[in-house]
């Protein structure tokens, strides 16, 4: 299993070697830095001595070393737009990323399994052709409209919940949180079920067709043969064999969670990474932009690292060592 | 056609789906306003609730208006029109840059096989664990920022088609890689070789018409999202200028109206996008199920 992590790792680096070398490209070329700190006059020696000054001057590959080397030391740069670094930008919205897309993560987990392994068992029953129905409108509507209909029904006509913002949130050291206040937790609860509805609506087709496929197969005609009861067909046999494409699917949305949190956020002004990023493309903030590429694939590097992580603990096949191919 | 008449589904949606492109093809002339003819509007139209709905605010609706006006006085229906038009436009020109970049990537891969197809999989692999939408607003946002500031609303139509076609070509190409490396290996095209033929020959018109089958799934399929895709940018502002509205165009100028009490503005071409998404979404489905024989 060692071979295994240490392989996977390596085989990350590449990739993320290429990203860095895409943001250091959109860093290095798309508007130009020195034009901007000098601001309106300048003189040529001024000019040499500040490009001279940043390494601009040097090859391309040498810079492009050097930016690997600062983003490895949490140095992006500074933000065009608050003239701040975005290491602390990042960081201080981090929190309310991270709590928002967990929070979403736990909902369409909790509601998704069940409502997935009922629709795959009574296929045919009136319920589930109801989830179904439902399910295709939580595919088709796009996240942004789910959220101004939340709003619209909890917050304009209701006025049971905030519209936007976190509410009051507790500091420790450099995490908030929104967790331990009653506002804060007022405040989750929109954008929770609307980043988390997708994922839901895609847990319960997943499973409920992973189910229908399994049930199909020849082990399980073998155990109803047996005469083992129904239930422990399902949950015993059934549901066990589902798992793997589950992980892989819930694993790799969880980076989809960070990415459609983009979308949420700016529906609900939600002080998070994602708000920072559409605030920062629409004035052309580029270290912002580079920098937030450059941290959500190392996050999901690391979320696929720990999805593959999972097989291991669901398959049993996988974990006798023999090759994988064979015993397929 | 397979089932086609025994899928009320299926019926009712390709129904859907027909009004929706009839409506957006032709708004031109079935709209009962011109948005951009600025003499046709006045500001005594503004804020008018939809004709069906009691008064909001002391205005009275206006079946001249049937599902209401905006701030400037504009028709919301015609608006929709003319919105659905742009984002139909926008997602099926993604989709075509998508397919063709996706299928010759695939053929190529497929075909040639060694480190061209390892090259080419591997970053397809790649973009494929970055959500589209990601990689779309980065794109978008990258090109933008690099266009100088006058030609960028011109060609921001451009842009994001390339943008989202960019987002969604890896899907073509691993599907079309699968059924190259079938095709490849069967008697014709081995006769196509030995008879001489050049390799992009042999691709083009021996293979390419045997693996188009599953690519049209994926294209109607895909669709949806690309129109979801585009609705989704213009909504965070990176999309198109207010001067070409598609319909998420529509939903982000009217989402500030929302506290106001002026829902219509919004939730209308809100309304129309989902219906034209849900649709196409369904008469996808049923496409897949029926080229698929196993569930039959």
């Amino acid at each position: 299993m060692l071979p295994f992590i240490i392989s996977r790792l390596l085989q990350a680096i590449p990739v993320l070697l290429v990203v860095g070398l895409i943001a250091f490209a959109m860093f290095a070329y798309v508007g130009d830095p020195v034009l901007i700190m000098l601001g309106q006059d300048y003189t040529e020696a001024q000019r040499v001595a500040l490009v001279h000054q940043l390494g601009l001057d040097q090859p391309f590959f040498v810079q492009y070393a050097h930016f690997i080397w600062n983003a490895l030391q949490g140095n992006f740069g500074i933000s065009y737009r608050l003239a701040r670094p975005v290491s602390d930008l990042l960081l201080e919205r981090f929190p309310a990323t991270f709590e928002l897309a967990m929070t979403a993560a736990m909902l369409s987990l909790l509601i998704g399994v069940p409502m997935g392994v009922y629709t795959g068992i009574y296929r045919n029953s009136f319920l589930s052709r109801i989830f179904m129905v439902a399910s295709l409108a939580g595919v088709s509507l796009p996240t942004f409209l789910i959220g101004i209909l939340l709003i619209l029904i909890f917050s304009v006509d209701l006025g049971w919940l905030p519209s936007f913002g976190r509410g009051d949130v507790v500091h420790f050291a450099h995490w908030s949180t929104g967790f331990l206040t009653l506002s804060g937790l007022k405040a989750l609860i929109l954008p929770a079920v609307t980043l988390g509805l997708f994922q839901t609506t895609l847990i319960i087709r997943l499973i409920r067709a992973e189910l229908l496929e399994v049930l199909r197969s020849d082990y399980i005609k073998f155990a109803r043969a047996r005469g083992i009861p129904d239930r422990a067909i399902h949950f015993g046999h059934a549901l066990k064999n589902t798992l793997v494409p589950v992980i892989t699917v819930v694993g790799l949305q969880l980076g989809g969670l960070l990415a459609f949190s983009i979308i949420t956020e700016t529906v609900f002004q939600w002080p998070g990474m994602g708000l920072l990023l559409v605030q920062s493309i629409n004035v052309a903030d580029i270290p912002v932009m580079s920098a937030y590429l450059m941290l959500i694939s190392v996050f999901f590097v690391v979320i696929n690292l720990i999805v593959d992580l999972l097989y291991f603990a669901v398959d049993p096949r996988l974990r006798t060592g023999g090759r994988p191919g064979m015993a397929r | 056609m397979y089932s086609f008449r025994t899928s009320p589904v299926a019926m009712v949606s390709a129904l859907i789906a027909v009004v929706c492109i009839l409506g957006a093809a032709f708004s031109h002339w079935l709209a009962p306003h011109d948005p951009f003819d600025l003499a046709s509007l006045s500001l005594m139209d503004s804020f008018k609730p939809p004709a069906f709905s009691p008064p909001v605010g002391g205005i009275d609706g206006d079946w001249s208006f049937p599902l209401g006006t905006d701030d400037q006085g504009r028709d919301v229906l015609s608006g929709i029109m003319y919105g659905a038009q742009i984002s139909l436009i926008v997602g099926a020109c993604s989709i075509v840059f998508a397919t063709v970049v996706g299928v010759a990537v695939g053929l190529l891969a497929g075909y040639r096989g060694g480190w061209v197809d390892t090259l080419l999989m591997r970053i397809a692999d790649v973009q494929l664990s970055f959500p589209a939408i990601l990689i779309a607003l980065l794109v978008d946002g990258v090109i933008t920022a690099i266009l100088p500031r006058t030609m960028r609303e011109n060609l921001e139509l451009y842009v994001i088609i390339f943008a989202i076609g960019i987002s969604l070509w890896p899907q073509f190409a691993r599907t079309v890689r699968g059924s190259t490396l079938v095709e490849r290996g069967k008697d014709y095209v081995l006769a196509a070789r030995v008879i001489g033929l050049s390799s992009s020959r042999i691709m083009r018109s021996h293979i390419l018409p045997n693996v188009l089958g599953p690519v049209t799934v994926i294209a109607t399929l895909n669709l949806g999202l690309a129109i979801i895709s585009e609705a989704t940018l213009s909504f965070l502002g990176v999309g198109l200028p207010p001067t070409q509205p598609s319909l998420g165009t529509l939903i982000r100028i009217g989402n500030a109206f929302l506290f106001s009490g002026e829902w219509w503005v919004t939730i209308f071409p809100g309304i129309a996008l989902v219906l034209m998404v849900l649709s196409i979404n369904l008469l996808g489905d049923w496409l897949r199920d029926a080229l698929n024989p196993r569930l039959r």
